[in-house]
């Protein structure tokens, strides 16, 4: 960082201590609030969700062939199977922009043109497993899966509409000059990758478990023994590990879990208190009236929804902070509806991230996809929204 | 000899970079080293991953930091 960055947030921080009525009673809740929140996170999310779902992307970067994906995106490649890998490869290519935006850039330049190279560019960033699994595990698992579903029925969407609207322009493109990611030499036959894969999900799922609302059934019983369930699939990943894994691969394996844990981690922990501070747990008031939320985004109307997406798509937010904030919102009296438009466009667009697509596609093609992202949202979270009201 | 490490400026990326430079001075050998930033111009090398490596025109290494012994033999050492 520029020296003059760390001036400006010394001052900024400076002018807050000055100037900001801490002990004001308003102030002083919202503070609480903003570390209730967090205590919050810890104790409920982070050991149980948020590692096990590290441990999952880590094993996915590193164990899953990218260039097996990839040259879905090539020239040559079937267009049906480009839109169907490009819409489910966020779930495997990519927690990071870092990743996302060279490899759009690519496949629109070289591979299979705007169609599968803005689908992916959707996909990317709004379908990783650790953002699924987490909106699931805090706001119900009716949005998470309805995020996923429309994740992906999003990307394939986009990326046909992009490919219809820019059809005449698409010129022949050479397929030459095409270079995958190398490849690790395979020691493990693919069943056993598999086994190992539904090994660490397991874990998950067990880990994660919650009880459910009534002490009676198949849920019950399954919450009565998770931890002896987890145990297993602890001792069962053990042993695959001990037995089918060279030791660099487990040091490759832990070594990407931390790199998403070193990046995703102090985002999510300043996102939980930025939202604690602004927005309070759910039924509790903090800095923001809780009558501003439900007079913009309650209910489930055209305006709120719209309100929504657009917002979503203008704001950035880090890796996973969406889900702080839309528990925030929804507590202060957000609709499902809109909460879902949010998800669909938050993560995809912001302001920064469009300045760069500008740059690669141009002025005119970057607002049409913005545009498309931002109707879709809003569709989606009108019909979500009175479905599950 | 002329080297290009391409990548938008991620961690990975960096680390690639130190490492390229880190051959060059053990080895002694003399090149010019260029890093490449921007998507379009990375786009035009058609790799599908970052970092990439490309010495004199051709690509080496696409979606990884390269081992020290693969850059030494690259650059003829």
């Amino acid at each position: 960082m520029k020296d003059r960055y760390y001036l400006l947030a010394i001052v900024g921080v400076f002018l807050a201590a000055y100037y900001v009525p801490w002990s004001a009673p308003l102030i002083r809740q919202s503070g609480l609030e903003a570390f209730l929140m967090l205590q919050e996170y810890a104790q409920e999310h982070v050991l149980t969700c948020l590692i096990p779902a590290l441990f999952i992307a880590g094993a996915i970067a590193v164990f899953v062939s990218q260039a097996a994906v990839i040259k879905y995106f090539g020239a040559g490649a079937k267009k049906i199977l480009a839109y169907s890998v490009a819409s489910v490869s966020g779930t495997i290519l990519a927690v990071c922009s870092c990743t996302v935006l060279p490899l759009f850039a690519g496949i629109y330049m070289r591979g299979g043109g705007i169609g599968p190279a803005t689908s992916f560019l959707y996909s990317g960033p709004a379908i990783n497993v650790l953002a699924i699994v987490l909106t699931a595990r805090v706001l119900g698992w009716k949005l998470g899966l309805a995020r996923a579903i429309g994740a992906v029925g999003f990307a394939y969407l986009i990326g046909l509409c992009m490919h219809c609207i820019y059809r005449k322009e698409e010129k022949t493109r050479e397929g030459k000059n095409f270079y995958l990611p190398d490849e690790e030499g395979k020691t493990r036959p693919l069943w056993k990758d598999v086994v190992y894969m539904a090994t660490l999900v397991g874990i998950l799922i067990f880990a994660a478990w919650g009880k459910p609302a009534e002490p009676v059934g198949f849920w019950m019983a399954v919450w009565e023994v998770k931890w002896y369930i987890t145990i297993g699939f602890l001792i069962l990943l053990g042993l695959e590990l001990f037995f089918w894994f060279r030791r660099d691969e487990m040091k490759s394996w832990g070594e990407s879990t931390w790199g998403f844990g070193k990046q995703i981690l102090p985002l999510l922990f300043g996102g939980v208190l930025v939202a604690g501070f602004l927005l309070g747990r759910p039924g509790h008031e903090a800095l923001i009236p809780e009558k501003w939320i439900q007079d913009l985004v309650g209910g489930n109307s055209l305006w709120a929804n719209f309100f929504s997406a657009i917002a979503g798509a203008l704001m950035y937010f880090a890796t996973l902070t969406e889900v702080p904030i839309l528990q925030g919102l929804i507590g202060s009296g957000m609709g499902q509806g809109p909460a879902l438009a949010l998800l669909l466009s938050g993560p995809a667009l912001s302001l920064p991230s469009m300045l760069v697509i500008r740059s690669i596609i141009g002025t005119q093609k970057m607002l049409v996809y913005s545009g498309l992202v931002v109707v879709f949202s809003t569709i989606a979270g009108m019909i979500f929204g009175a479905w599950a009201a | 000899m002329e080297i290009k490490i391409l990548g938008p400026g991620c961690s990975r990326c960096s680390a690639a970079e130190k490492l390229v430079m880190d051959v060059l001075a053990e080895t002694g050998v003399d090149a010019d080293v260029e890093k490449v930033t921007d998507l379009m111009k990375i786009a035009e090398y058609g790799v599908m991953g970052t970092p990439a490596v490309v010495i004199d025109g051709q690509v080496k290494c696409v979606g990884k930091i390269p081992r020290k012994e693969d850059v030494k033999t690259w650059i003829g050492k």
